[in-house]
């Protein structure tokens, strides 16, 4: 029904017809502001409903690039080029159901400057959208490294006391990575002549170049996933982040490292993902032990949060690089997953934070004697997080699991104490916050959710439990598109040690 | 259809309870549970008869959707039906229907009953889906899900700092064994190539003697994934290390510690043990540590028992010791045997707690022994039914316990190896302190002189109907359970069980030969359970002032027994605080100094020391910026055509 739409740039442009809208939009201040809210939700919802349309449309059957949109932009080597797979669709849906959560949940926490905030978030869709549809590798570049200017205002102009030192740091951090992937960038087109995805991946780069190529993409999504031990900015940009800020930086940015792994580095760089396999199962595990740890000693739910966010990224990196069906799988799975729970768990914190304007754990506790509802959807979430079976959290991490037990006993043995301490940490955060007596004055008057917080967070509920019992529809997505990554990656390894043997007699 | 409705019953409950709780009221969450367990109950029954005593124990399956499929990995939700899930499903819905019954009294006046009534369904559901399951993740769900549900209950009245304490300790002491059970699903895959129970059983004996690399170690296959799937059932049956969370979890409303922590979840353990038989058949190493571990549980529980003074508490290391003999029958091949135990335990255990919950709530809510004494006559009915229990417990002839700890005794003795040898003089002992503690506990309780504060002592009374029922209903059962099933579920040729047991040929005759053991080896259970109530009598009745004397004239094995051998202490040092410590180190020392040091905040600085002697260079006028540019734009320009251009 949709044969000749250019479906991909609907997506990927419409937030920014919204925000050329909203731009547009003058008068006094209230009106102002309730007009930008009005534009931004709807703007997000159409475009949700075209990533629904998407998914629908998808054909599970094949591992091409689909929808796919191609022409020439800087001559001809660097196009305008776009496109989906069964690794790079459901993060588009994931992107297109998360937005107009955020900006519901900011419907009254945020006060001023409210014109411009929608404004940052629907170029934000628009740049996140880019990321995970481009097939050409100077177009990613701009949506990869674009994604940072609006991030770094939504912290830095609507963020806490702390802002500045928080981003700056995210942007130290984040720069280092990107100059390094741009001269990677600048060293493939040498190399090959032009920045189309699917060219350079077919393409055989020689096993030395590979290397510095991978270690480059490597400072890049390391820092964005984050992976130990590069994930020190995340807690800081959490917990100086609005609410929203939190949200879409959890559950969608941190996702651009690991779909940067699945997407540049494993199929362009086979020779080397085979040479620092090793290197990324040992900071995967050393991530989910380590910050687990950490999580169990944090006085801020935010930061909190944030560390069981890296140990959890800690479980993707793993999985990914398993390069077993069940590995991939679970890991993709597992960023999905986390960016319905975490997306979920930092509204929980949003929650509190509107009414008491702290996130100090001490500060709370006994919230189920005022707070039913409340009460009920943390535990739904804090318990995904820990990984119940039944919840989404559950899926990703098995399939991990069981993706990495077939390559390294160790790694998986190490990885699960993960279920152990996620266990701890989460549990314990839960039991101060919300079981107990109402020990605080300031507690007694608080407020249970409001209509406009159910909305939120029910459609997240129900994704979790519903994708935690019936996950087929998302890992269907996912079996060719991940078959084939295996089947070129096997191929492209295989080829190598044969033409050694060949060398070596 | 007829099973997915006994599973699925118990959900709907929960749901209308949980989710329309507040609209109903309490009355009605009361009736939607209680209709739908009872006629799950009530199912279960129709399907057990109708498969295993008028049938003959098939085994058959019903698929409802897939659950995960990736690669090869492939699980399905899916109920499995045979001999060993239908005993199971009548003791887990039968024990749960009369729970649900005994609740409406004992939580009549409680504010949160509808959330009470629906986790209480829940929880049916969860221990409905382990037991039905066939594949290990969906049993892995049912694992979880109980677990949650336990977690749940335990802390439900959320405001005691000891309830959360305690629901939060079994959550997580109970994942340390999942860790195991985990570690020992993926095994399973890597070995077999898959999750479903009838590919790994009917390829296991193909694996039997085969090793593999874990950890780095060449270790046989069946030995290490028996040993992680044991190391799971360890956990959610409290067995000696992984025990902890049992009695903490005494602080759950009592019809939980009826349900869940006697008579149906801490079995589980047991339960999927005996449902992989065919893999544990061909580790004798394992079922020799299983063995050991069991046996060792049985006496270290006892001895506990033996000293505490919470009547709750009495009951729960109890259920640890007992647990621990179901294990050993499992270690020593007598499966049905464990089973037995479980199903009869399951009564006279759940009618203890009952019981013991009656007398908590006819004394608002007092658990220490040392103010009760002398109930038997404001209390008779409880009383009574407090003494079948005690003596379905100490298998004193003829009761349930007498059938089925007998036979474990005796295929322990039977085994002739020698940790059987060393699981049949612990069986042994721990039969005497069974004896002891469980009438330590009724004379303290119902007899003597009354030590209850006077104030309470007048409004004292017998409990109300729903409460009776069940009680005299499980009273039933514990006088009769075992010699009604001691024909089917022991029977030597083991007919009723069909292929859900498996049983390797040299292990075929382990319940032939306990029947044939010497007779001093038969006489000696009831002998020692004879000799334990006589001595409580002699400590509690007839010379009152004897426990005192000891626990003067031995104070330091009180104290360690008191304190339950100081595990708890020993464990928050080793586990707790260390982990707490090293979550400093890496937070505060790793985090912040070293890699925030030497990282961004480190190089900001350097970047103002440098910036500060560079500011020297900055004159403020914009051509000069723009001078700067044209020769940087200028270099990199003439660089790149150099070494790229034509």
């Amino acid at each position: 029904m949709l044969d000749g739409w250019p479906l991909l740039s609907l997506i990927i442009f419409l937030p920014l017809v919204g925000a050329a809208f909203i731009v547009l939009i003058r008068g006094e201040e209230s009106i102002v502001s309730r007009n930008a809210r009005n534009v931004a939700l709807w703007t997000a919802l159409i475009n949700f409903v075209l990533t629904l349309v998407l998914w629908l449309e998808f054909d599970n059957s094949t591992s091409q690039f689909q929808f796919v949109e191609k022409m020439p932009w800087i001559d001809t080597s660097i196009g305008y080029h776009v496109g989906v797979d069964g690794i790079s669709m459901l993060f588009v849906v994931l992107t297109g159901f998360l937005t107009p959560i955020c900006i519901l949940s900011s419907w009254n926490s945020i006060t001023h400057r409210v014109k411009e905030y929608m404004l940052a978030f629907l170029v934000m869709e628009t740049l996140m959208m880019g990321v995970f549809c481009s097939l050409d590798f100077v177009l990613f570049y701009l949506f990869f490294e674009g994604g940072l200017i609006p991030m770094f205002l939504i912290i830095g102009v609507w963020g806490g006391v702390r802002r500045t030192y928080a981003t700056f740091k995210f942007f130290l951090y984040t720069l280092l990575g990107s100059v390094l992937l741009l001269l990677a960038l600048l060293a493939m087109y040498l190399e090959v002549g032009t920045t189309d995805v699917p060219t350079l991946i077919s393409h055989n780069f020689d096993s030395g170049m590979q290397k510095w190529l991978w270690l480059a993409f490597l400072a890049s999504f390391a820092v964005k996933l984050p992976m130990w031990p590069f994930h020190t900015w995340l807690p800081d940009a959490h917990v100086e982040a609005p609410t929203a800020g939190s949200v879409i930086l959890a559950a969608v940015l941190l996702k651009m490292g690991g779909y940067g792994f699945l997407r540049f580095s494993i199929p362009m760089l086979p020779d080397a993902t085979e040479y620092f396999t090793p290197l990324m199962f040992g900071l995967g595990a050393a991530a989910i032990i380590y910050t687990s740890l950490v999580a169990l000693v944090q006085e801020d739910m935010k930061k909190l949060i944030a560390y069981s966010s890296v140990a959890h990224m800690g479980f993707v990196t793993i999985g990914i690089f398993t390069l077993t069906p069940q590995g991939i799988e679970g890991g993709i799975f597992q960023m999905i997953s986390h960016g319905l729970i975490s997306a979920a768990l930092f509204l929980c914190v949003g929650v509190l934070y509107d009414r008491m304007h702290t996130r100090e754990i001490a500060r709370y506790g006994g919230l189920v004697n005022r707070m039913p509802k409340y009460a009920f959807v943390f535990m739904v979430f804090t318990l995904a997080n820990v990984g119940l079976p039944g919840t989404t959290g559950f899926v990703g991490e098995i399939l991990v699991l069981v993706g990495v037990f077939q390559v390294n006993t160790w790694v998986a043995a190490l990885a699960t104490t993960g279920i152990v301490l996620s266990a701890a940490y989460a549990l314990w955060l839960y039991r101060r916050v919300v079981f107990g007596s109402l020990r605080h004055e300031d507690l007694r008057q608080i407020l249970d959710l409001n209509r406009r917080e159910v909305v939120i967070f029910a459609p997240i509920v129900a994704a979790v439990i519903l994708f935690g019992i019936y996950p087929s529809p998302l890992l269907d997505v996912m079996h060719v598109s991940v078959a084939n990554l295996i089947d070129n990656y096997e191929l492209a390894t295989a080829h190598i040690t044969s033409a050694q043997i060949v060398s070596q007699n | 259809m007829l099973y997915v409705l006994i599973v699925a019953l118990p959900l709907l409950g929960a749901v209308i309870a949980g989710v329309f709780g507040r609209r109903i009221g309490a009355n009605g969450a009361n009736l939607a549970t209680c209709t739908s367990v009872i006629m799950s109950a009530v199912l279960a029954i129709i399907g057990f008869v109708e498969n295993c005593i008028i049938g003959d124990g098939i085994s058959y399956k019903v698929l409802l959707f897939t659950w995960i499929e990736s690669g090869l990995f492939e699980a399905g939700w899916q109920i499995r039906i045979d001999p060993l899930t239908s005993i199971m499903l009548l003791t887990v819905t039968s024990i749960s229907a009369l729970v649900h019954v005994y609740s409406i009294g004992y939580m009549a006046h409680d504010p949160h009953k509808p959330r009470f009534m629906s986790y209480l369904s829940l929880f049916t559901f969860s221990m409905l889906i382990l037991v039905t399951s066939d594949n290990l993740l969906q049993l892995f769900f049912g694992w979880e899900g109980v677990g949650l549900c336990s977690y749940l209950l335990i802390g439900f009245w959320f405001q005691r700092p000891s309830a959360n304490a305690a629901a939060i300790k079994a959550f997580i002491v109970n994942r340390v064994g999942d860790f195991g059970f985990a570690l020992g699903i993926m095994a399973i895959f890597l070995v077999f190539g898959s999750v479903d129970f009838d590919t790994v059983f009917s390829l296991a004996g193909g694996v039997a003697g085969k090793s593999f690399v874990f950890l780095g170690v060449e270790l046989d296959v069946l030995t290490t994934i028996t040993c992680l799937l044991f190391l799971g059932a360890m956990g959610k049956s409290a067995q000696l290390g992984l025990h902890t969370w049992l009695p903490d979890a005494m602080e759950g409303p009592t019809p939980v510690s009826a349900l869940i922590h006697a008579a149906t979840m801490v079995t589980a353990g047991v339960f999927m043990v005996v449902r992989f038989s065919p893999l544990f058949e061909y580790s004798p190493v394992t079922l020799t540590i299983i063995t050991v571990i069991g046996a060792s549980t049985a006496i270290f529980a006892a001895t506990i028992a033996l000293v505490q003074n919470d009547i709750k508490r009495v009951i729960a290391y109890s259920t640890c010791s007992q647990l621990g003999y179901m294990f050993f029958a499992v270690g020593v091949s007598a499966y049905s045997a464990a089973i037995f135990h479980l199903f009869t335990h399951a009564f006279f255990k759940a009618l203890l707690f009952l019981g013991a919950g009656a007398v908590i709530h006819a004394l608002n809510d007092e658990q220490d022994m040392r103010r009760m004494g002398g109930l038997s006559k404001k209390l008779p009915t409880v009383c009574t039914v407090m003494w079948i229990g005690s003596l379905a417990l100490a298998g004193v002839p003829f009761f349930a316990g007498f059938y089925s700890k007998d036979i474990i005794i005796e295929a322990a003795y039977a085994a002739g190896t020698v940790p059987g040898s060393f699981a049949f003089w612990a069986g042994i002992l721990a039969a005497l302190l069974t004896a002891f503690y469980s009438w330590r506990l009724l004379f303290m309780t119902f007899h003597g002189s009354s030590r209850v504060e006077t104030a309470s002592l007048a409004s004292i009374h017998e409990p109300s109907l729903s409460i009776r029922v069940p009680l005299l209903i499980l009273a039933v059962g514990a006088i009769f359970s075992g010699y009604l099933a001691y024909g089917m579920l022991v029977s030597v040729d083991h007919s009723f069980w069909g292929a859900s047991i498996f049983l390797l040929p040299t292990n075929k005759d382990i319940l032939e030969a306990a029947h044939h053991v010497p007779f001093w080896v038969k006489a000696a259970p009831t002998i020692v359970a004879l000799l334990g109530i006589l001595l409580a009598w002699y400590f509690y009745i007839f010379r009152p002032n004897t426990p005192q004397k000891l626990v003067k004239s031995h104070s330091e094995l009180y104290q360690f027994l008191l304190n339950k051998w100081y595990i708890d202490e020993l464990y928050d040092l080793i586990f707790v605080r260390s982990s707490r410590l090293l979550g400093y180190i890496f937070w505060r020392g790793v985090d912040l100094r070293l890699i925030d040091g030497f990282g961004p905040d480190g190089i900001a600085k350097s970047v103002i020391r440098l910036a500060s002697r560079a500011s020297k260079l900055q004159s403020g006028y914009l051509y000069h910026y723009a001078f700067a540019m044209l020769i940087g734009i200028a270099a990199f320009s003439t660089w790149y055509f150099y070494r790229y251009g034509e």
